[in-house]
Formats: C-alpha cells, sequence, structure tokens
C-alpha cells in the first residue's frame, strides 16, 4: 500500500476497508477529520487516542450506525460494516441481565437470519463451537450476571466470532479487569488474529500496542499517525505518547 | 365455597368473560413485562396506562360534546334525526376504537422522545402522563353524562367493576389483540432479546434495533389498551413489571424468566379473580395483591438460592 500525499491506493489484494479523508461527527459539529487509513486482512489494528478525540465517533461509523459528513469508506472483497464481529463497550443494563451464556452467545448469528424467526442446527452448533474454542463451553449454562468481568468479554467475544470470522472490532475491551483478566483476554485476541481475523482494537491503553501491527493515532480534531507499528515507535508521536503513558505509571 | 364458585362459572357469562379476559391479559403483560424492565422502560406502561385513561374519558365524553355542538348550531335548538342518529351511534361505540388509536400514538411518541435529547426520556414520560390524567380528570367533570362522576373515574382508575360488565364484543377483541401480541412475541422471540441485551450489538450485525423498540412500543401500548378492562389504568404497571420482577429473583436464564413470569402471572391473574368473586374485593386490587405476595415469596427463595452459591 502507498500512502501518497492525501490518498491511500490499495495495492495489496486482501484489503478489506479504506478510509479516505473521512470527516467524522454529527450534525452539530465535526468531532475528526483527515482520517487515512487502510485496514487489511490479517492485520491488527490500534486505534490509539485520547477521550473525546473521537473514537467511538470512528467505531460506530465503520460499524455503519452513522454516516461520514464527507470522506469515504470503502469496503473490498464483498466485505462492508455487517461483516465486523462487534465487542461494545458494556452497558448498565447488561450488568444485571438474566441470561445464559448460550442464549448470549447464540444471539451472534441473528444478524444473518433475516426474517427467519428461530435458530437451525447449524447455527447452534456454531455457537457451541466458538464457545469451546473461546473456553468458555462449561459456562453455557451458567447466568451472564453471575461471570467474572474477563468471562463476561469472551462471552462477548464468542457472540461476535457466531456472526463473522472476518474482522473483529473491540471497543476498549480490558476496562475494568483486573490485570491478569487484562493480560488473558489480549492474548487471546492475538491468539485469534494468528488464525488470520482482522482485528481493530480502540484503546487508550500501551500495552497493546505489543499485539499490534499498525497503528492509526488520533489526536483532537485530526489524525496524528498512521503506519505500522515499528514505524510508530521510531516517530516523535509515538515517542512522546508512550513517554507520557510511562509517566502516568510512574506518577 | 368451590359450589358457588362452579354455580358463578356455570350460570353467569360475564364471570367466564372476565376469567378468559383475565388470563389472557395476564399472559400477554407478562411476556413483555421482562423486555420493559431490563430496557428500564418500566413507566414507559405507567404513562401509557394513563394516556389510555384520557382516551377513556375522551371516547365518554365525545356523544355529549357532539350532541352540544350539535344543538347550538341548529336553528331549532334540538337535535335533528341525523344528529340523533350520530349522537346514539357514537354512545353505543366500543371504546376501543378511540383508546386504542390515541395510545398507539403515544407510544410510538414516547418511543421517538426516548432518543431525543431535548426532553430526556423520564421527563416525557412523566409529562404526557400527568397531561393525560388532568385532561382526561377535567373533560369527565366538565361533560359528565351520570351523575356519579367520581364513581365513573374511580372505575377507570382501578377498573373496579368493569371487567365484570364485559360485553361479548369486549372479549372478541381482547381474544384477537392477544393473539396478535403472542404471535408476534413468539416470533420475534430472538430479536426482542437481542435488542434488549445489546442494542448497539444489534444494530452492528443489521439488526434494526429502532424498529423493534418501535414493535415493543406499539405491543405495550395494546396490551395496556386490553389491560384497561382488567385492573384499570392506574395498577397496569403491576401486572407488567411484578410477575417480571420475581421471575428475574430466581431463574438465570432469559428463556427461563419469561416462562416464570407468564406462569406467575396467569396463576396470579386467576387466583386474583376467583377472590375477587368469591369474597367482594375489587378485582384489579386483588390480582395485584396476588401479586405482591408471589413478589415477595420470591425474594425469600432468591436469599436461600443466592446464599448456597455463595
Amino acid at each position: 500500500m502507498v500512502i501518497d500525499g492525501e490518498t491511500i491506493v490499495p495495492k495489496v489484494p486482501d484489503t478489506q476497508v479504506v478510509c479516505r479523508n473521512a470527516v467524522l461527527g454529527y450534525e452539530d459539529g465535526i468531532v475528526t477529520r483527515d482520517l487515512n487509513f487502510a485496514v487489511n486482512s490479517g492485520d491488527y489494528l490500534c486505534i490509539l487516542g485520547e477521550n473525546g478525540s473521537g473514537k467511538s465517533t470512528l467505531v460506530k461509523t465503520l460499524l455503519g450506525l452513522q454516516k461520514q459528513l464527507d470522506g469515504e469508506i470503502e469496503w473490498f472483497k464483498g466485505m462492508s460494516s455487517k461483516d465486523i464481529g462487534y465487542l461494545p463497550q458494556q452497558t448498565v443494563v447488561q450488568r444485571d441481565f438474566p441470561a445464559s451464556v448460550r442464549e448470549i452467545v447464540r444471539s451472534g448469528c441473528l444478524g444473518k437470519m433475516g426474517l427467519r424467526p428461530f435458530y437451525n442446527a447449524q447455527e447452534k452448533q456454531l455457537a457451541e463451537d466458538t464457545m469451546k474454542q473461546l473456553g468458555i463451553d462449561h459456562l453455557a449454562k451458567h447466568c451472564y450476571r453471575d461471570l467474572s468481568g474477563g468471562q463476561q468479554q469472551r462471552v462477548l467475544l464468542a457472540r461476535a466470532l457466531c456472526a463473522t470470522r472476518k474482522m473483529l472490532l473491540l471497543d476498549e475491551p480490558v476496562t475494568g479487569l483486573d490485570p491478569k483478566a487484562q493480560t488473558d483476554l489480549y492474548e487471546l485476541i492475538a491468539s485469534l488474529n494468528k488464525e488470520g481475523i482482522t482485528i481493530i482494537m480502540v484503546s487508550h491503553d500501551m500495552a497493546v500496542v505489543r499485539y499490534a501491527t499498525h497503528i492509526l493515532h488520533i489526536g483532537s480534531q485530526r489524525q496524528l499517525f498512521f503506519g505500522t507499528k515499528d514505524d510508530y515507535l521510531n516517530s516523535s508521536i509515538g515517542k512522546n505518547f508512550i513517554a507520557s503513558e510511562r509517566g502516568e505509571f510512574n506518577a | 365455597m368451590l359450589d358457588t364458585l362452579i354455580n358463578y362459572l356455570v350460570n353467569y357469562p360475564f364471570v367466564r368473560y372476565a376469567l378468559i379476559v383475565g388470563l389472557l391479559v395476564s399472559l400477554c403483560s407478562s411476556l413483555l413485562g421482562v423486555t420493559l424492565v431490563l430496557k428500564r422502560f418500566s413507566f414507559i406502561g405507567d404513562g401509557l396506562s394513563h394516556v389510555a385513561f384520557g382516551a377513556m374519558t375522551i371516547s365518554t365524553v365525545l356523544p355529549v360534546i357532539v350532541k352540544d355542538i350539535l344543538i347550538s348550531f341548529s336553528q331549532e335548538g334540538k337535535l335533528s334525526a341525523s344528529g340523533d342518529a350520530l349522537v346514539k351511534h357514537l354512545t353505543e361505540m366500543n371504546d376501543m376504537v378511540i383508546v386504542l388509536p390515541i395510545t398507539l400514538l403515544s407510544a410510538i411518541l414516547l418511543l421517538r422522545t426516548g432518543q431525543n435529547t431535548k426532553i430526556k426520556g423520564d421527563a416525557a414520560v412523566a409529562m404526557i402522563s400527568v397531561s393525560a390524567l388532568a385532561v382526561g380528570y377535567m373533560l369527565i367533570n366538565v361533560f359528565s353524562m351520570s351523575a356519579n362522576v367520581s364513581g365513573d373515574v374511580c372505575s377507570t382508575l382501578f377498573g373496579s367493576l368493569s371487567i365484570l360488565t364485559l360485553k361479548k364484543s369486549d372479549v372478541w377483541i381482547c381474544l384477537a389483540l392477544s393473539v396478535v401480541v403472542i404471535t408476534l412475541f413468539l416470533l420475534l422471540y430472538h430479536k426482542i432479546f437481542a435488542v434488549t441485551f445489546d442494542e448497539n450489538f444489534s444494530s452492528a450485525t443489521g439488526i434494526n434495533a429502532n424498529a423493534y423498540n418501535l414493535i415493543i412500543a406499539v405491543i405495550t401500548a395494546l396490551i395496556i389498551v386490553i389491560a384497561m378492562n382488567l385492573v384499570g389504568s392506574l395498577l397496569i404497571s403491576a401486572l407488567i413489571i411484578f410477575p417480571a420482577l420475581s421471575a428475574m429473583r430466581v431463574f438465570q436464564s432469559f428463556k427461563g424468566v419469561i416462562i416464570c413470569s407468564a406462569v406467575i402471572s396467569v396463576i396470579c391473574a386467576g387466583t386474583g379473580i376467583i377472590l375477587s368473586i368469591l369474597f367482594s374485593t375489587p378485582v384489579g386490587a386483588t390480582i395485584v395483591t396476588a401479586d405482591i405476595v408471589v413478589f415477595m415469596i420470591f425474594c425469600i427463595i432468591s436469599r436461600f438460592t443466592r446464599r448456597q452459591k455463595a
């Protein structure tokens, strides 16, 4: 792929999505502008940025829940925003929700079902297999509200994997987890990435940079950096960010 | 006592009607109650029931208003034959014809304002519900047809006697609406679950969450309209939320909660109606009391089951 001034031309045949000069925001204002990046199949893209920099707006736009104000987001290889497995931030409603793990994981299949009201055998099997893959099959009958934070995230991850195997979009997945559960979840996501699933991870946590192949850093109102992880670590923006994060750790 | 009950059931069709309508209404309301409670929509039920009260009073006073207007416009100072027929038609018309569309419309409006940030959802609900109450009470006072205004208001609010005065047409309408509600719920069960659990994820995978929210609001309005006859508009919320809250205390899966809440609701309604007939207590209040008792029992049960787990 060539980053040529303002345009990004997809050269790699397995590019999944390209974002050109995108301006994001709502009717009453622009949140961020000049976003240029591309995601290839198998990439691990980490979207960094402080609170209010437009990360969640970017997530919503990628998911197709809102339109970009300007610029374009182009999908390739028959992909669309519906082919993203989404791991949203937890909501208040979910914390005391009476539902079994199996019910939640199966609900990932709903998007593909159209108007058919019930799951077929294939979809049920997919849910069972995914639970096994993520090591939560023994929890299938447990209630979601009784699980630990890390287990809950695995359940939501399994649900996202039932929706698609092409691309996962994770929105601050480790928020509120203890350090051990954070590392476990990062390792699990990295192993999924090794199987060929594209990962887009939104985070303000430096720890995730270690796993990423590409970094997109959004500052206030504009894009600060897009490129490979190594370039980022050598860039002044990357160095500053890491230094400030370390500073926070030491303080 | 059993003899009296069987005697009533065999000899008085209105007792049978009351039982049929009561069981259907309680079943429908409990199905949706779980979703409404979990989506933090409990108060929409309350607000809509007050709207239904307002609509009910409009339908009650409409013949009087039309009559007054027609008389004031006619030269002889009395009703023409066609005017008389119109008023008669309006008086005999089933209340549902007016109550249903108004309640449906309010349900949709409330849901829209829920997404709008200018007036927050709970404030909008409170606003609409007190407005409907006030306007309804005002109308029924100004254009009263009967001498016993407070009696009329009381029975609309608490459904005290109306369930025992159901007409056959009421029973058919209730039956038809219940079939619609139950069929819709069964067909959309998995999607309603997904939208309730996680609206963001559902819309991201291509489920039209707004459409399903709209359907949920419409079904809620339907249930409230059919439940007005049973417990009256003030106690409808109880019918919607209590079985759900009880079931959520004990059961661990969505399916379990739904089934349990349906069973609780139907049993409480049946018991409530039978007790109210035997001891001549107000129907609505008796059913809700039964729901409260069950809720307390389930609270105690959950104490024990939770402790075992820990």
